[in-house]
């Protein structure tokens, strides 16, 4: 079984908000849009957007650290959301297991987004029906599109290289070595939902290492010992060592 | 959550309707027993017919709550896993039932078409009947099991709010039958009326029962969780957006504290307090007025007490959204 998902590596995601423009425009033109606006150059702007960055700081000045977060659909192995679509509207893909919904079935009842934890569903003002990441499924299982550019639009556009996307399934595949070597996390874990999409941690190399560490103490023969500077005046060639 | 009026009179105006039926098939069932002078058929007839509109207009009212109302037929095929679906096909078997009741009655088809034991004769009117109270009862059930199955949002998963709706719907349908019974003048008005004093201090119990449980709790997850961020002061800067978005609309009520606990005390007074007293003087003055008085002030507080029901839910998205700048 396949299970596509993106892992996000929170170490280098530097909150630019490329995956969240490059998203909104692939789905608004493809199968999955149009992601409608309302007010879009007016006050009080509001729209549709399947992924949005958030940004956090933890600590206190001036000991703060500051944590980009782009969020987007999980696609739950376990997606509480699906169950309780009355319409079936809402499905979990058998064949590579991302959480899609059928804009013709939806009654827009928004229960759906009542039973998502993570608030990553967002219903379509204009549409009247629910919308959210599809993994950019129109792209990824385009098979007319080089293997290259089979991925996510946010993927391809992310600059740093934050987002990983692959099968979870497979341990071999790129996400499963970072999720299994570089602290991969899921979101909200309490809830059993088993999300599939990942997060990386903010990594930092420190080497444990004390002061007489560096300096050697154990040194009878004084090898290392410098030399007393000579007084002023002298030059290094009047020294005899 | 945001309060929804579609689903606040949904709940609402179904309850009664099928409280109502309960009511109405009760007395039957205690003239039956010869507890109760028996009613004319019209009282049933009528009495069925006001369930049906209430009944309707609660569809009705639902329907507003649909981006999609004329797909609305597509909610009933998923009864296998959403509770949704279930109160779609609940709630029209439930109409349909409570029709057939009505028109029993209205036509006179109640001659009995055996006698169990020599002594309880059964007719259509019975048969129709309990399997309506079954619907009504499943009706109930699938209507709040819609909130209670919700796992995430803590205040309403619980058993608690199952009572809630139950009892909550069987007093104010008793309400309205005691005020049916004033109206038209007849000796049930003392028999709904203390049915509905007694469902309406269980649904006080399972009330005051939710609202201690809900001002106790803690959420499962935190900040730390949603982020996977573990330091103990970690802050939310930026949600991803200025203006607002579908998260912070539906999942956030806005309104003050104080309004809450002015709509809480409300309500408490207007579904449990107000309406038990006016019944009970109702007794005493054998007023006819007063039961119809009890059963508007109780709707009236049903409104309030499903308006606080909603806001009293906390979201566990919520921990996304929890300061703009």
């Amino acid at each position: 079984m396949t299970q596509l998902a993106l892992v996000i590596d929170l170490n280098v995601c530097v909150g630019c908000h490329a995956c969240v423009t490059s998203c909104k425009e692939w789905n608004t033109s493809g199968w999955a849009g149009p992601m409608t606006d309302q007010r879009p150059y007016d006050a009080d702007p509001t729209g549709v957007f399947f992924n949005r960055v958030q940004t956090y700081e933890a600590g206190v000045f001036p000991n703060t650290e500051t944590y980009h977060f782009p969020k987007s659909c999980l696609h739950c192995e376990d997606p509480p959301c699906v169950p309780v679509c009355p319409t079936g509207a809402s499905y979990k893909r058998e064949d590579n297991g991302v959480v899609l919904v059928d804009y013709d079935k939806c009654i827009g009842c928004k229960y759906c987004s009542w039973a998502c934890p993570y608030g990553v569903r967002e219903f379509d003002e204009q549409q009247k029906v629910m919308k959210k990441c599809t993994l950019c499924i129109d792209r990824i299982t385009d098979m007319s599109l080089p293997e290259s550019e089979r991925k996510p639009a946010c993927v391809l556009a992310c600059p740093t290289r934050a987002r990983i996307y692959g099968d979870i399934h497979d341990p071999d595949s790129e996400v499963s070595v970072a999720i299994r070597e570089q602290g991969g996390y899921a979101l909200q874990p309490e809830w059993g939902t088993e999300p599939s999409n990942h997060y990386l941690p903010r990594r930092k190399t420190r080497i444990q290492i004390h002061e007489d560490e560096l300096v050697r103490v154990d040194n009878p023969l004084k090898k290392e010992a410098l030399p007393t500077l000579p007084a002023a005046g002298e030059t290094l060639d009047d020294v005899a060592w | 959550m945001h309060p929804a009026f579609s689903v606040i009179f949904l709940t609402t105006l179904i309850g009664v309707g099928q409280g109502l039926f309960l009511a109405l098939y009760t007395g039957q069932l205690y003239a039956l027993a010869n507890l109760l002078p028996a009613q004319s058929s019209d009282f049933y007839a009528v009495g069925s017919m006001v369930s049906l509109i209430l009944l309707f207009a609660g569809l009705i009212a639902s329907f507003f709550h649909l981006g999609h109302p004329e797909r609305a037929w597509r909610a009933a095929t998923q009864w296998r896993t959403s509770w949704l679906s279930r109160e779609v096909l609940a709630l029209p078997a439930a109409m349909g039932l409570i029709f057939l009741y009505g028109t029993v009655h209205f036509f006179d088809l109640t001659k009995p078409l055996f006698v169990i034991s020599g002594t309880l004769p059964v007719d259509f009117s019975l048969i129709i009947g309990g399997l309506g109270t079954l619907a009504v009862f499943g009706l109930f059930l699938c209507t709040a099991m819609i909130y209670a199955s919700l796992r995430f949002i803590k205040a309403w998963y619980s058993p608690l709010t199952v009572a809630n709706f139950l009892f909550l719907g069987i007093a104010s349908g008793f309400m309205l039958a005691s005020a049916f019974s004033a109206y038209q003048g007849n000796s049930l008005v003392s028999f709904y009326g203390t049915w509905a004093v007694i469902a309406t201090l269980f649904g006080l119990l399972a009330r005051v029962a939710t609202l201690y449980r809900n001002g106790r709790f803690r959420c499962k997850v935190d900040l730390k969780s949603a982020v996977g961020v573990h330091h103990s002061q970690l802050e939310q800067k930026a949600q991803g957006f200025m203006g607002g978005s579908f998260n912070t609309r539906e999942f956030f009520h806005g309104k003050s504290e104080g309004l809450l606990r002015l709509v809480r005390y409300l309500f408490l007074l207007m579904v449990f307090v107000v309406p038990v007293i006016l019944i009970l003087l109702a007794y005493a003055l054998e007023s006819e007025t007063l039961p119809l008085l009890a059963f508007g002030i109780q709707y009236l507080g049903l409104i309030l007490e499903r308006y606080h029901f909603f806001t009293e839910a906390q979201h566990p998205q919520n921990l996304y959204y929890q300061s703009m700048a």
